[in-house]
């Protein structure tokens, strides 16, 4: 007869979530342990959803337009760029060249807040205090910038179907000229906090590592892709409101790990802010407004149209049946498939590690449930 | 506009192999669409994967026409990273019927069909894992078909689990 001892360990189900501050909103983990070591997780979810595609299928196409703001809510530029250039794709029309630009700079001003988001809490996570304040500082002017252009600091509603509903207000090319000299050292300061410092290095190096054959096989985008190696963006894969016209890199790493996905990022920070300076310096004139009836009735017919979001390829599959009201609308979400292979990522590792792990697939759960 | 045939050394492969069950070869708006049995949809992602290089599923859904006697559409759309070209696979299914799981040919497909489930009541044979994904599992009704209300809900899970008389 054996008898128990403390060295005998038997599996363990451990609930993280979904009142859990660092699974960054309302998911819920549940983990099976051996010791520190998890075995296995299953992700639950839907706290949050709202039935967004339902919503759709009864407003019209107008009327929808704020409701994507609502689900990547740290990225509400994007998701409206998205929705519109998918009617637009509908109508068959395009917005004129000065508000595809000015689409260009708000969504790159929203891709840097999107991610200082991500920087400053995946940091707090780890146990870094001092980024948060400096990324919310610095996203701060960001927010500055569309309120002072729309009046709403988050759920923007920034773009309408066929181009913009506003001018751009007067100063806005010398403020955003002022973000992006601004912004430049504070990338390199959070750098210096952060890229050698040890105990960030050692928390991040080899841990969650998906490869590039993982990440294909789970639909993995955005970062966590080019992490693994793929130099893949959809801005220069299949430029969409004039992406072409500027020049940029795509950053990419080799190992996958979670060190990766945050040099990665921090890297695509740098490069907006170059996509931003070129689109300001050539800010065309010339009307805001493509030509969109008051009444929007795409003709029969589906199309699927997707962009780079700040988290990976955000896509919207709409269907026309030829009236004011879409017959369904499917949004295509980079954050609920992404977190789909967190699983792979997390097996094998420590429990402490989950938490690093959730915050590098920098997930936000109103797209994920919507 | 209507949708024009679309016809490539692709689709001539794919008419090649698979004969009268590739229904449609279409391009609308400069995206291409092809149709197919829905016996026929699995084999043909998994041609076009391992063969034709579209291996990335970016995402599956399905859209309701509850007029049509195969009521669901099930479409995958699909991408190639070598040939940078995006493409839809559709077809057609009845209610109750039960397509194949994708899972066997892209690892995406097992959530992305939890949803279909779980919004549309489509079940998909040789899933590991048919559960609802977004909704409680014991909630009743498919809230994307479309004789499902707006404000509809599962008055009674709502009674039972939050306590209270409607969640409206």
């Amino acid at each position: 007869m054996s008898e128990a001892t403390f060295l005998d360990t038997t599996e363990l189900v451990l609930n993280m979530g979904p009142q859990h501050p660092s699974t960054h909103g309302v998911l819920r983990v549940i983990l099976k342990l051996d010791g520190e070591t998890v075995r296995g997780t299953e992700c639950i979810i839907g706290y949050l959803h709202r039935g967004v595609e339902k919503i759709a299928e009864n407003r019209t196409y107008v009327m929808f337009n704020p409701y994507v703001d609502r689900m990547d809510y740290v990225a509400a530029v994007s998701n409206g760029l998205g929705y519109c250039l998918a009617i637009e794709k509908l109508l068959n029309v395009e917005a004129p060249p000065r508000a595809q630009a000015a689409r260009v700079i708000l969504t790159e001003l929203n891709r840097i807040a999107s991610h200082l988001l991500w920087l400053g809490t995946h940091a707090l996570d780890i146990g870094a205090i001092t980024p948060v304040f400096y990324c919310f500082r610095e996203r701060e002017e960001v927010l500055k910038i569309f309120e002072n252009y729309c009046g709403a600091r988050l759920t923007t509603h920034a773009f309408r179907i066929g181009g913009l509903v506003y001018e751009l207000y007067d100063g806005f090319e010398e403020q955003c000229r002022a973000f992006c000299d601004m912004f430049i050292p504070k990338v390199d300061e959070y750098e210096e906090l952060l890229t050698n410092n040890r105990i960030w290095v050692s928390r991040l190096k080899g841990i969650g590592i998906l490869n590039e054959q993982d990440c294909k096989d789970y639909g993995v985008t955005g970062p966590v892709l080019r992490a693994a190696g793929v130099k893949w963006d959809l801005r220069k894969a299949q430029p969409y409101s004039g992406y072409e016209q500027y020049d940029f890199d795509i950053p990419t790493a080799q190992n996958g790990d979670t060190f990766d996905r945050y040099t990665v990022r921090m890297e695509e920070m740098r490069q907006s802010v170059r996509i931003i300076r070129q689109a300001v310096d050539k800010l065309p004139a010339g009307p805001i407004m493509g030509k969109v009836g008051k009444v929007v009735k795409p003709a029969t017919g589906e199309a699927y149209v997707s962009i780079e979001a700040p988290k990976g390829e955000l896509g919207y599959f709409v269907v026309s049946d030829n009236s004011t009201q879409p017959y369904r609308v499917r949004v295509r979400p980079p954050s609920f498939v992404n977190l789909q292979a967190l699983d792979v990522m997390v097996r094998g590792g420590l429990i402490a590690d989950v938490v690093a792990i959730i915050g590098t697939l920098d997930i936000v759960l109103g797209e994920v449930d919507r | 506009m209507a949708a024009t045939p679309w016809e490539s050394d692709l689709t001539k492969e794919l008419k090649e192999r698979f004969g009268d069950q590739i229904l449609e070869c279409s391009t609308y708006l400069g995206q291409d669409f092809v149709v197919s049995t829905p016996d026929a949809a699995i084999p043909i992602l998994e041609f076009l994967k391992l063969e034709a290089d579209y291996d990335y599923l970016v995402d599956l859904t399905a859209v309701d026409y509850p007029k049509r006697p195969e009521r669901f559409d099930v479409v995958y759309i699909l991408y190639s990273f070598a040939r940078n070209h995006r493409m839809r696979v559709k077809c057609a299914v009845a209610d109750g019927a039960k397509p194949a799981t994708a899972v066997t040919v892209h690892s995406t497909a097992n959530w992305l069909e939890r949803e279909v489930f779980d919004m549309f009541g489509i079940q998909f044979a040789g899933h590991p894992d048919m559960r609802r994904i977004l909704l409680p599992e014991e909630w009743e009704g498919f809230p994307l078909r479309k004789e499902y209300g707006l404000i509809q809900q599962d008055d009674r899970w709502v009674r039972e689990n939050l306590n209270i008389e409607s969640g409206q």
